[in-house]
């Protein structure tokens, strides 16, 4: 409620704020702009930026460290019994508050003290948000008087207001490495945990997967066994069946479009690569799962194969189905990069359509076609809903593309839908499986683009 | 002499052959080249084939009319299932015994007595009068309305028995089945039931999810690509933060529901299934999109509008903010649309952050629990009914409805407004 008003109150004096720097300013010269720094509406602005920003700073930090500050302060308040013991019963005390004080019942008897402690939580809580309240608005209007008293026609409005927006600019464009850093800190700190109870070794080289491990100690079957080469294999097996499928079929549309297809054809042509494109890949997960599978298993057994219902082969056609676009448009590109003047050339000495596009433009176009490749390659591999609704779960070491196999993002998915402890290692090792995918992934994504910047045939 | 010499050569047998050859190679490659388009085509049209034609018929739902006799007794105990099996047993007559009875309740949908119940909440005058309704039937009757199961399978290998095919063909005789829309798919939230099952909760949850996303990923890309594209000195760190962009565009998606499953739940403990996160990584992902798209729109203003600009006395920045954004607004809009549909069908991260729960309500806020339009197919996908499969392929029409939709405008938006300088 108290963030909802004080949202609203710094809404309206930024708004105050503005009409107010701009009045001021243009009756500070008499109604004559001219003799400004600074044009009217900029003045508003800055008295705008000072009466929102410093407040809206505050509240970010506040609303940082308030439940921690607060905890920290209810925990001072324990009698020492309750506060000098292990991290873990630590935890469990702070969480036993938390729910108290928001009402939820921790469903078993509380000790009087945590009970007191969560009613000093929620005293303390309120209290903060009535607090933020006035200290924000008192932030706020001291801004904007701070600021107002500073309009003359000599500030440099402009220049401070576009100060700010600069470095708000740049703020926003660092969000992306935030972002990187995010992923790999976050990736990094869990998968070092799972390491510190499986060895890298045993995880990477291991041939056995099975991450149930024991709830209780006494439980038998469920030792727990993290490696994980299964899944690189049954990653690897899906990855190439989508290829075999992605790469001659969208190579070979890319250059029937781009050679052969009169523009009337290609105006047909593009769109439907650009459905394909466009469809979620839960759609091909379903139809991969409830149409190919099915319509795989039947062909098999009309062989007289024996085809599992979850074959590798159904989600490889699938994913290879769903990159075809994929390698396609980037394939496009590169061989329309690849000049007119070397097809015209090779026409000049005789040779046919064919001969041009196979010892001609493919060469001169293949370091982009390689990069196409090696990211399409990139994007099979991190492909997940396709797998997790086709493939399997349970981890086979085959090549045999008959068989159900799992993959690393089929893993990863499973591990972490449901119920779950943030410490176990059946946890954790998701973790581990994602920080391989993501090296795996930006090394391939890399090398494709050195690739691209390397090979690359300068023609003008 | 020469000439004759050459003439000879290039009209000889083994030249005419080879030339045959030739041609006949390019035939070949001609006709693979056809080929392939021809696959994709193709499987474009099974794809969507085989999903229309497995769930078109979830648009429409079996209904039961019944003549119901609202007692007071039972209406005060709330227990509108048993007037409504009364009606049922009474139009019913030739079924008596237990056992059987057993059988035909299970006709009525487990959803059918709110239905009533609602009516007459509304309504209490209608206690103690006889009305006739139309309540859901259950999906096994939907399911043999709609031809999915057949009553030549024997009865121990069918989803109905004998005795409720029997009950069905006397309604039916009394005109008391009759099929229309489907309203509860587009109103209703999950259930266990397929009759009662919904994508309102999930269409709702999406939306939810994508003004959080929007909200963060537009202005935060449009910023980023307009300080790269016209603030940035060329520098190491623009480099580096773009070759940042790049790569996170290329990152699988599975790995956006990691970060957020450990940053925004692990370390800040934000809730669980709620749209707020699923906003946040859904930001984080279409982010690189948005910047790239708003780099090229950018690109492609002229520099002279900026010179023009700049000569008159506008600053950098007004020059950017007047004149540069303006006319790349189209560009950035289109580039938006094509990330914010992207997102809309994205599912892997979301199965991170605990948006693949089973969700019954609508949500109300961005921290109520919600599912999302993907995750709701991905969830019914798993279920073995085949009501549940028809639903799926319905939700999946929908959803590609609404990308189709997305994806016009932006099309839309690019024939109106773009500019050819």
């Amino acid at each position: 409620m108290q963030l909802t008003v004080l949202v609203l109150i710094l809404a309206l004096l930024t708004v105050i704020g503005f009409q107010m720097g701009r009045s001021r300013a243009a009756g500070s010269v008499g109604g004559r702009i001219v003799e400004l720094h600074s044009v009217p509406s900029y003045h508003g602005f800055y008295v705008a930026l000072w009466a929102g920003l410093p407040a809206l700073l505050l509240f970010v930090l506040w609303n940082a460290s308030e439940g921690w500050l607060v905890m920290q302060m209810t925990l001072a308040g324990l009698p020492d019994r309750l506060t000098q013991v292990n991290e873990q019963a630590l935890n469990l005390l702070r969480a036993d508050i938390l729910n108290l004080a928001h009402g939820i019942s921790t469903g078993r008897d509380s000790d009087p003290a945590v009970i007191a402690a969560a009613e000093q939580y929620a005293r303390l809580r309120a209290i903060g948000s009535w607090s933020l309240l006035v200290i924000g608005t008192c932030v706020a209007m001291g801004g904007l008087l701070y600021a107002r008293r500073q309009i003359s026609p000599d500030l440099r409005a402009r220049n401070r207001v576009e100060r700010a927006v600069n470095i708000a600019l740049v703020v926003c464009s660092l969000v992306a490495i935030l972002t990187t850093v995010g992923i790999v800190l976050s990736l990094l700190f869990e998968a070092v945990r799972f390491f510190t109870v499986v060895s890298p070794i045993d995880f990477l080289f291991g041939l056995h997967w099975s991450p149930q491990t024991a709830i209780r100690a006494d439980q038998v079957g469920s030792s727990g066994s993290f490696g994980a080469v299964p899944l690189f294999a049954g990653t690897m097996l899906i990855t190439v069946i989508a290829m075999l499928v992605a790469v001659p079929v969208g190579l070979m549309a890319a250059i029937f479009m781009s050679e052969y297809a009169n523009p009337n054809l290609r105006t047909w042509l593009k769109p439907i690569l650009e459905i394909l494109a466009g469809i979620p890949t839960v759609v091909y997960g379903f139809f991969a799962a409830l149409t190919m599978a099915p319509f795989v298993r039947g062909v098999g057994q009309s062989l007289g194969l024996g085809v599992s219902s979850e074959s590798a082969l159904a989600a490889g056609i699938v994913m290879g189905v769903m990159i075809i676009p994929f390698v396609s448009s980037l394939s496009d590109d590169v061989i329309n990069a690849v000049p007119q003047s070397l097809r015209d050339g090779s026409y000049g000495l005789g040779a046919t359509k064919s001969e041009t596009v196979r010892l001609v433009v493919l060469p001169a176009a293949l370091p982009g076609i390689v990069a196409a490749i090696m990211l399409a390659v990139s994007r099979a591999i991190g492909e997940t809903m396709i797998v997790v609704m086709a493939a399997g779960l349970t981890a086979n070491l085959t090549a045999n593309p008959l068989d159900a196999v799992t993959t690393v993002t089929t893993q990863i998915a499973t591990l972490l839908v449901g119920d779950q402890e943030f410490d176990s290692p059946k946890t954790l090792s998701a973790f581990g499986l994602g920080l391989v995918l993501f090296v795996v992934t930006l090394t391939l994504n890399m090398v494709a683009l050195r690739v691209v910047q390397k090979y690359r045939e300068k023609y003008d | 002499m020469s000439v004759a010499a050459s003439k000879s050569r290039y009209q000889s047998e083994e030249f005419a052959a080879r030339l045959r050859r030739r041609y006949a190679a390019e035939q070949r490659f001609k006709l693979a080249g056809m080929l392939a388009v021809t696959l994709a085509s193709i499987m474009l049209v099974v794809l969507l084939g085989s999903i229309v034609s497995k769930g078109y018929t979830a648009f429409l739902q079996t209904k039961m009319r019944l003549e119901v006799t609202i007692d007071p007794a039972l209406a005060q105990e709330r227990n509108y299932m048993a007037m409504l099996r009364q009606a049922l047993y009474a139009q019913v007559p030739e079924i008596t015994d237990r056992a059987s009875r057993r059988s035909l309740n299970e006709l009525l949908s487990s959803g059918a007595p709110y239905e009533l119940e609602a009516m007459v909440s509304k309504n209490p005058s209608l206690i103690g009068t006889k009305q006739t309704v139309w309540v859901r039937a259950d999906d096994e009757v939907d399911q043999f309305a709609k031809g999915a199961i057949s009553r030549d399978v024997p009865e121990s290998e069918r989803r109905l028995n004998d005795i409720k095919i029997k009950a069905i063909d006397t309604l039916t005789a009394q005109g008391a089945i009759s099929t229309g829309f489907n309203t509860t798919l587009f109103t209703a939230g999950d259930s266990r039931e397929p009759e009662q099952a919904g994508i309102w909760g999930a269409i709702v949850g999406s939306f939810l999810t994508l003004v959080v996303t929007m909200l963060l990923s537009v202005p935060i890309g449009v910023a980023a690509a307009v300080y790269l594209e016209e603030f940035a000195p060329k520098n190491r760190w623009t480099d580096l933060i773009e070759v940042n962009i790049n790569n996170l565009a290329a990152v699988p998606s599975i790995i956006f529901g990691l970060l957020g499953l450990a940053v925004f739940l692990g370390f800040f403990g934000l809730p669980r299934s709620a749209p707020v996160v699923g906003g946040l990584v859904m930001a984080l992902m279409t982010l690189p999109v948005i910047i790239i798209a708003s780099r090229v729109a950018l690109k492609s203003v002229p520099p002279s509008i900026r010179e023009a600009a700049l000569g008159i006395g506008a600053s950098p920045l007004q020059t950017v903010t007047h004149h540069v954004l303006p006319l790349a607004l189209p560009g950035i809009l289109t580039g938006t649309i094509i990330g914010m549909s992207r997102a809309l069908g994205e599912t892997a991260p979301l199965l991170m952050i605990g948006m693949v729960a089973f969700i019954v309500d609508i949500p109300g806020g961005f921290t109520d629990s919600a599912t999302v339009l993907p995750v709701q197919i991905f969830m019914w996908a798993d279920s073995p009914e085949r009501a549940f499969t028809e639903r799926t392929s319905a939700a999946i029409m929908v959803l590609l409805g609404f990308l189709i939709l997305m994806n016009g405008l932006a099309v839309f938006l690019r024939k109106k407004f773009e500019r050819r300088w």
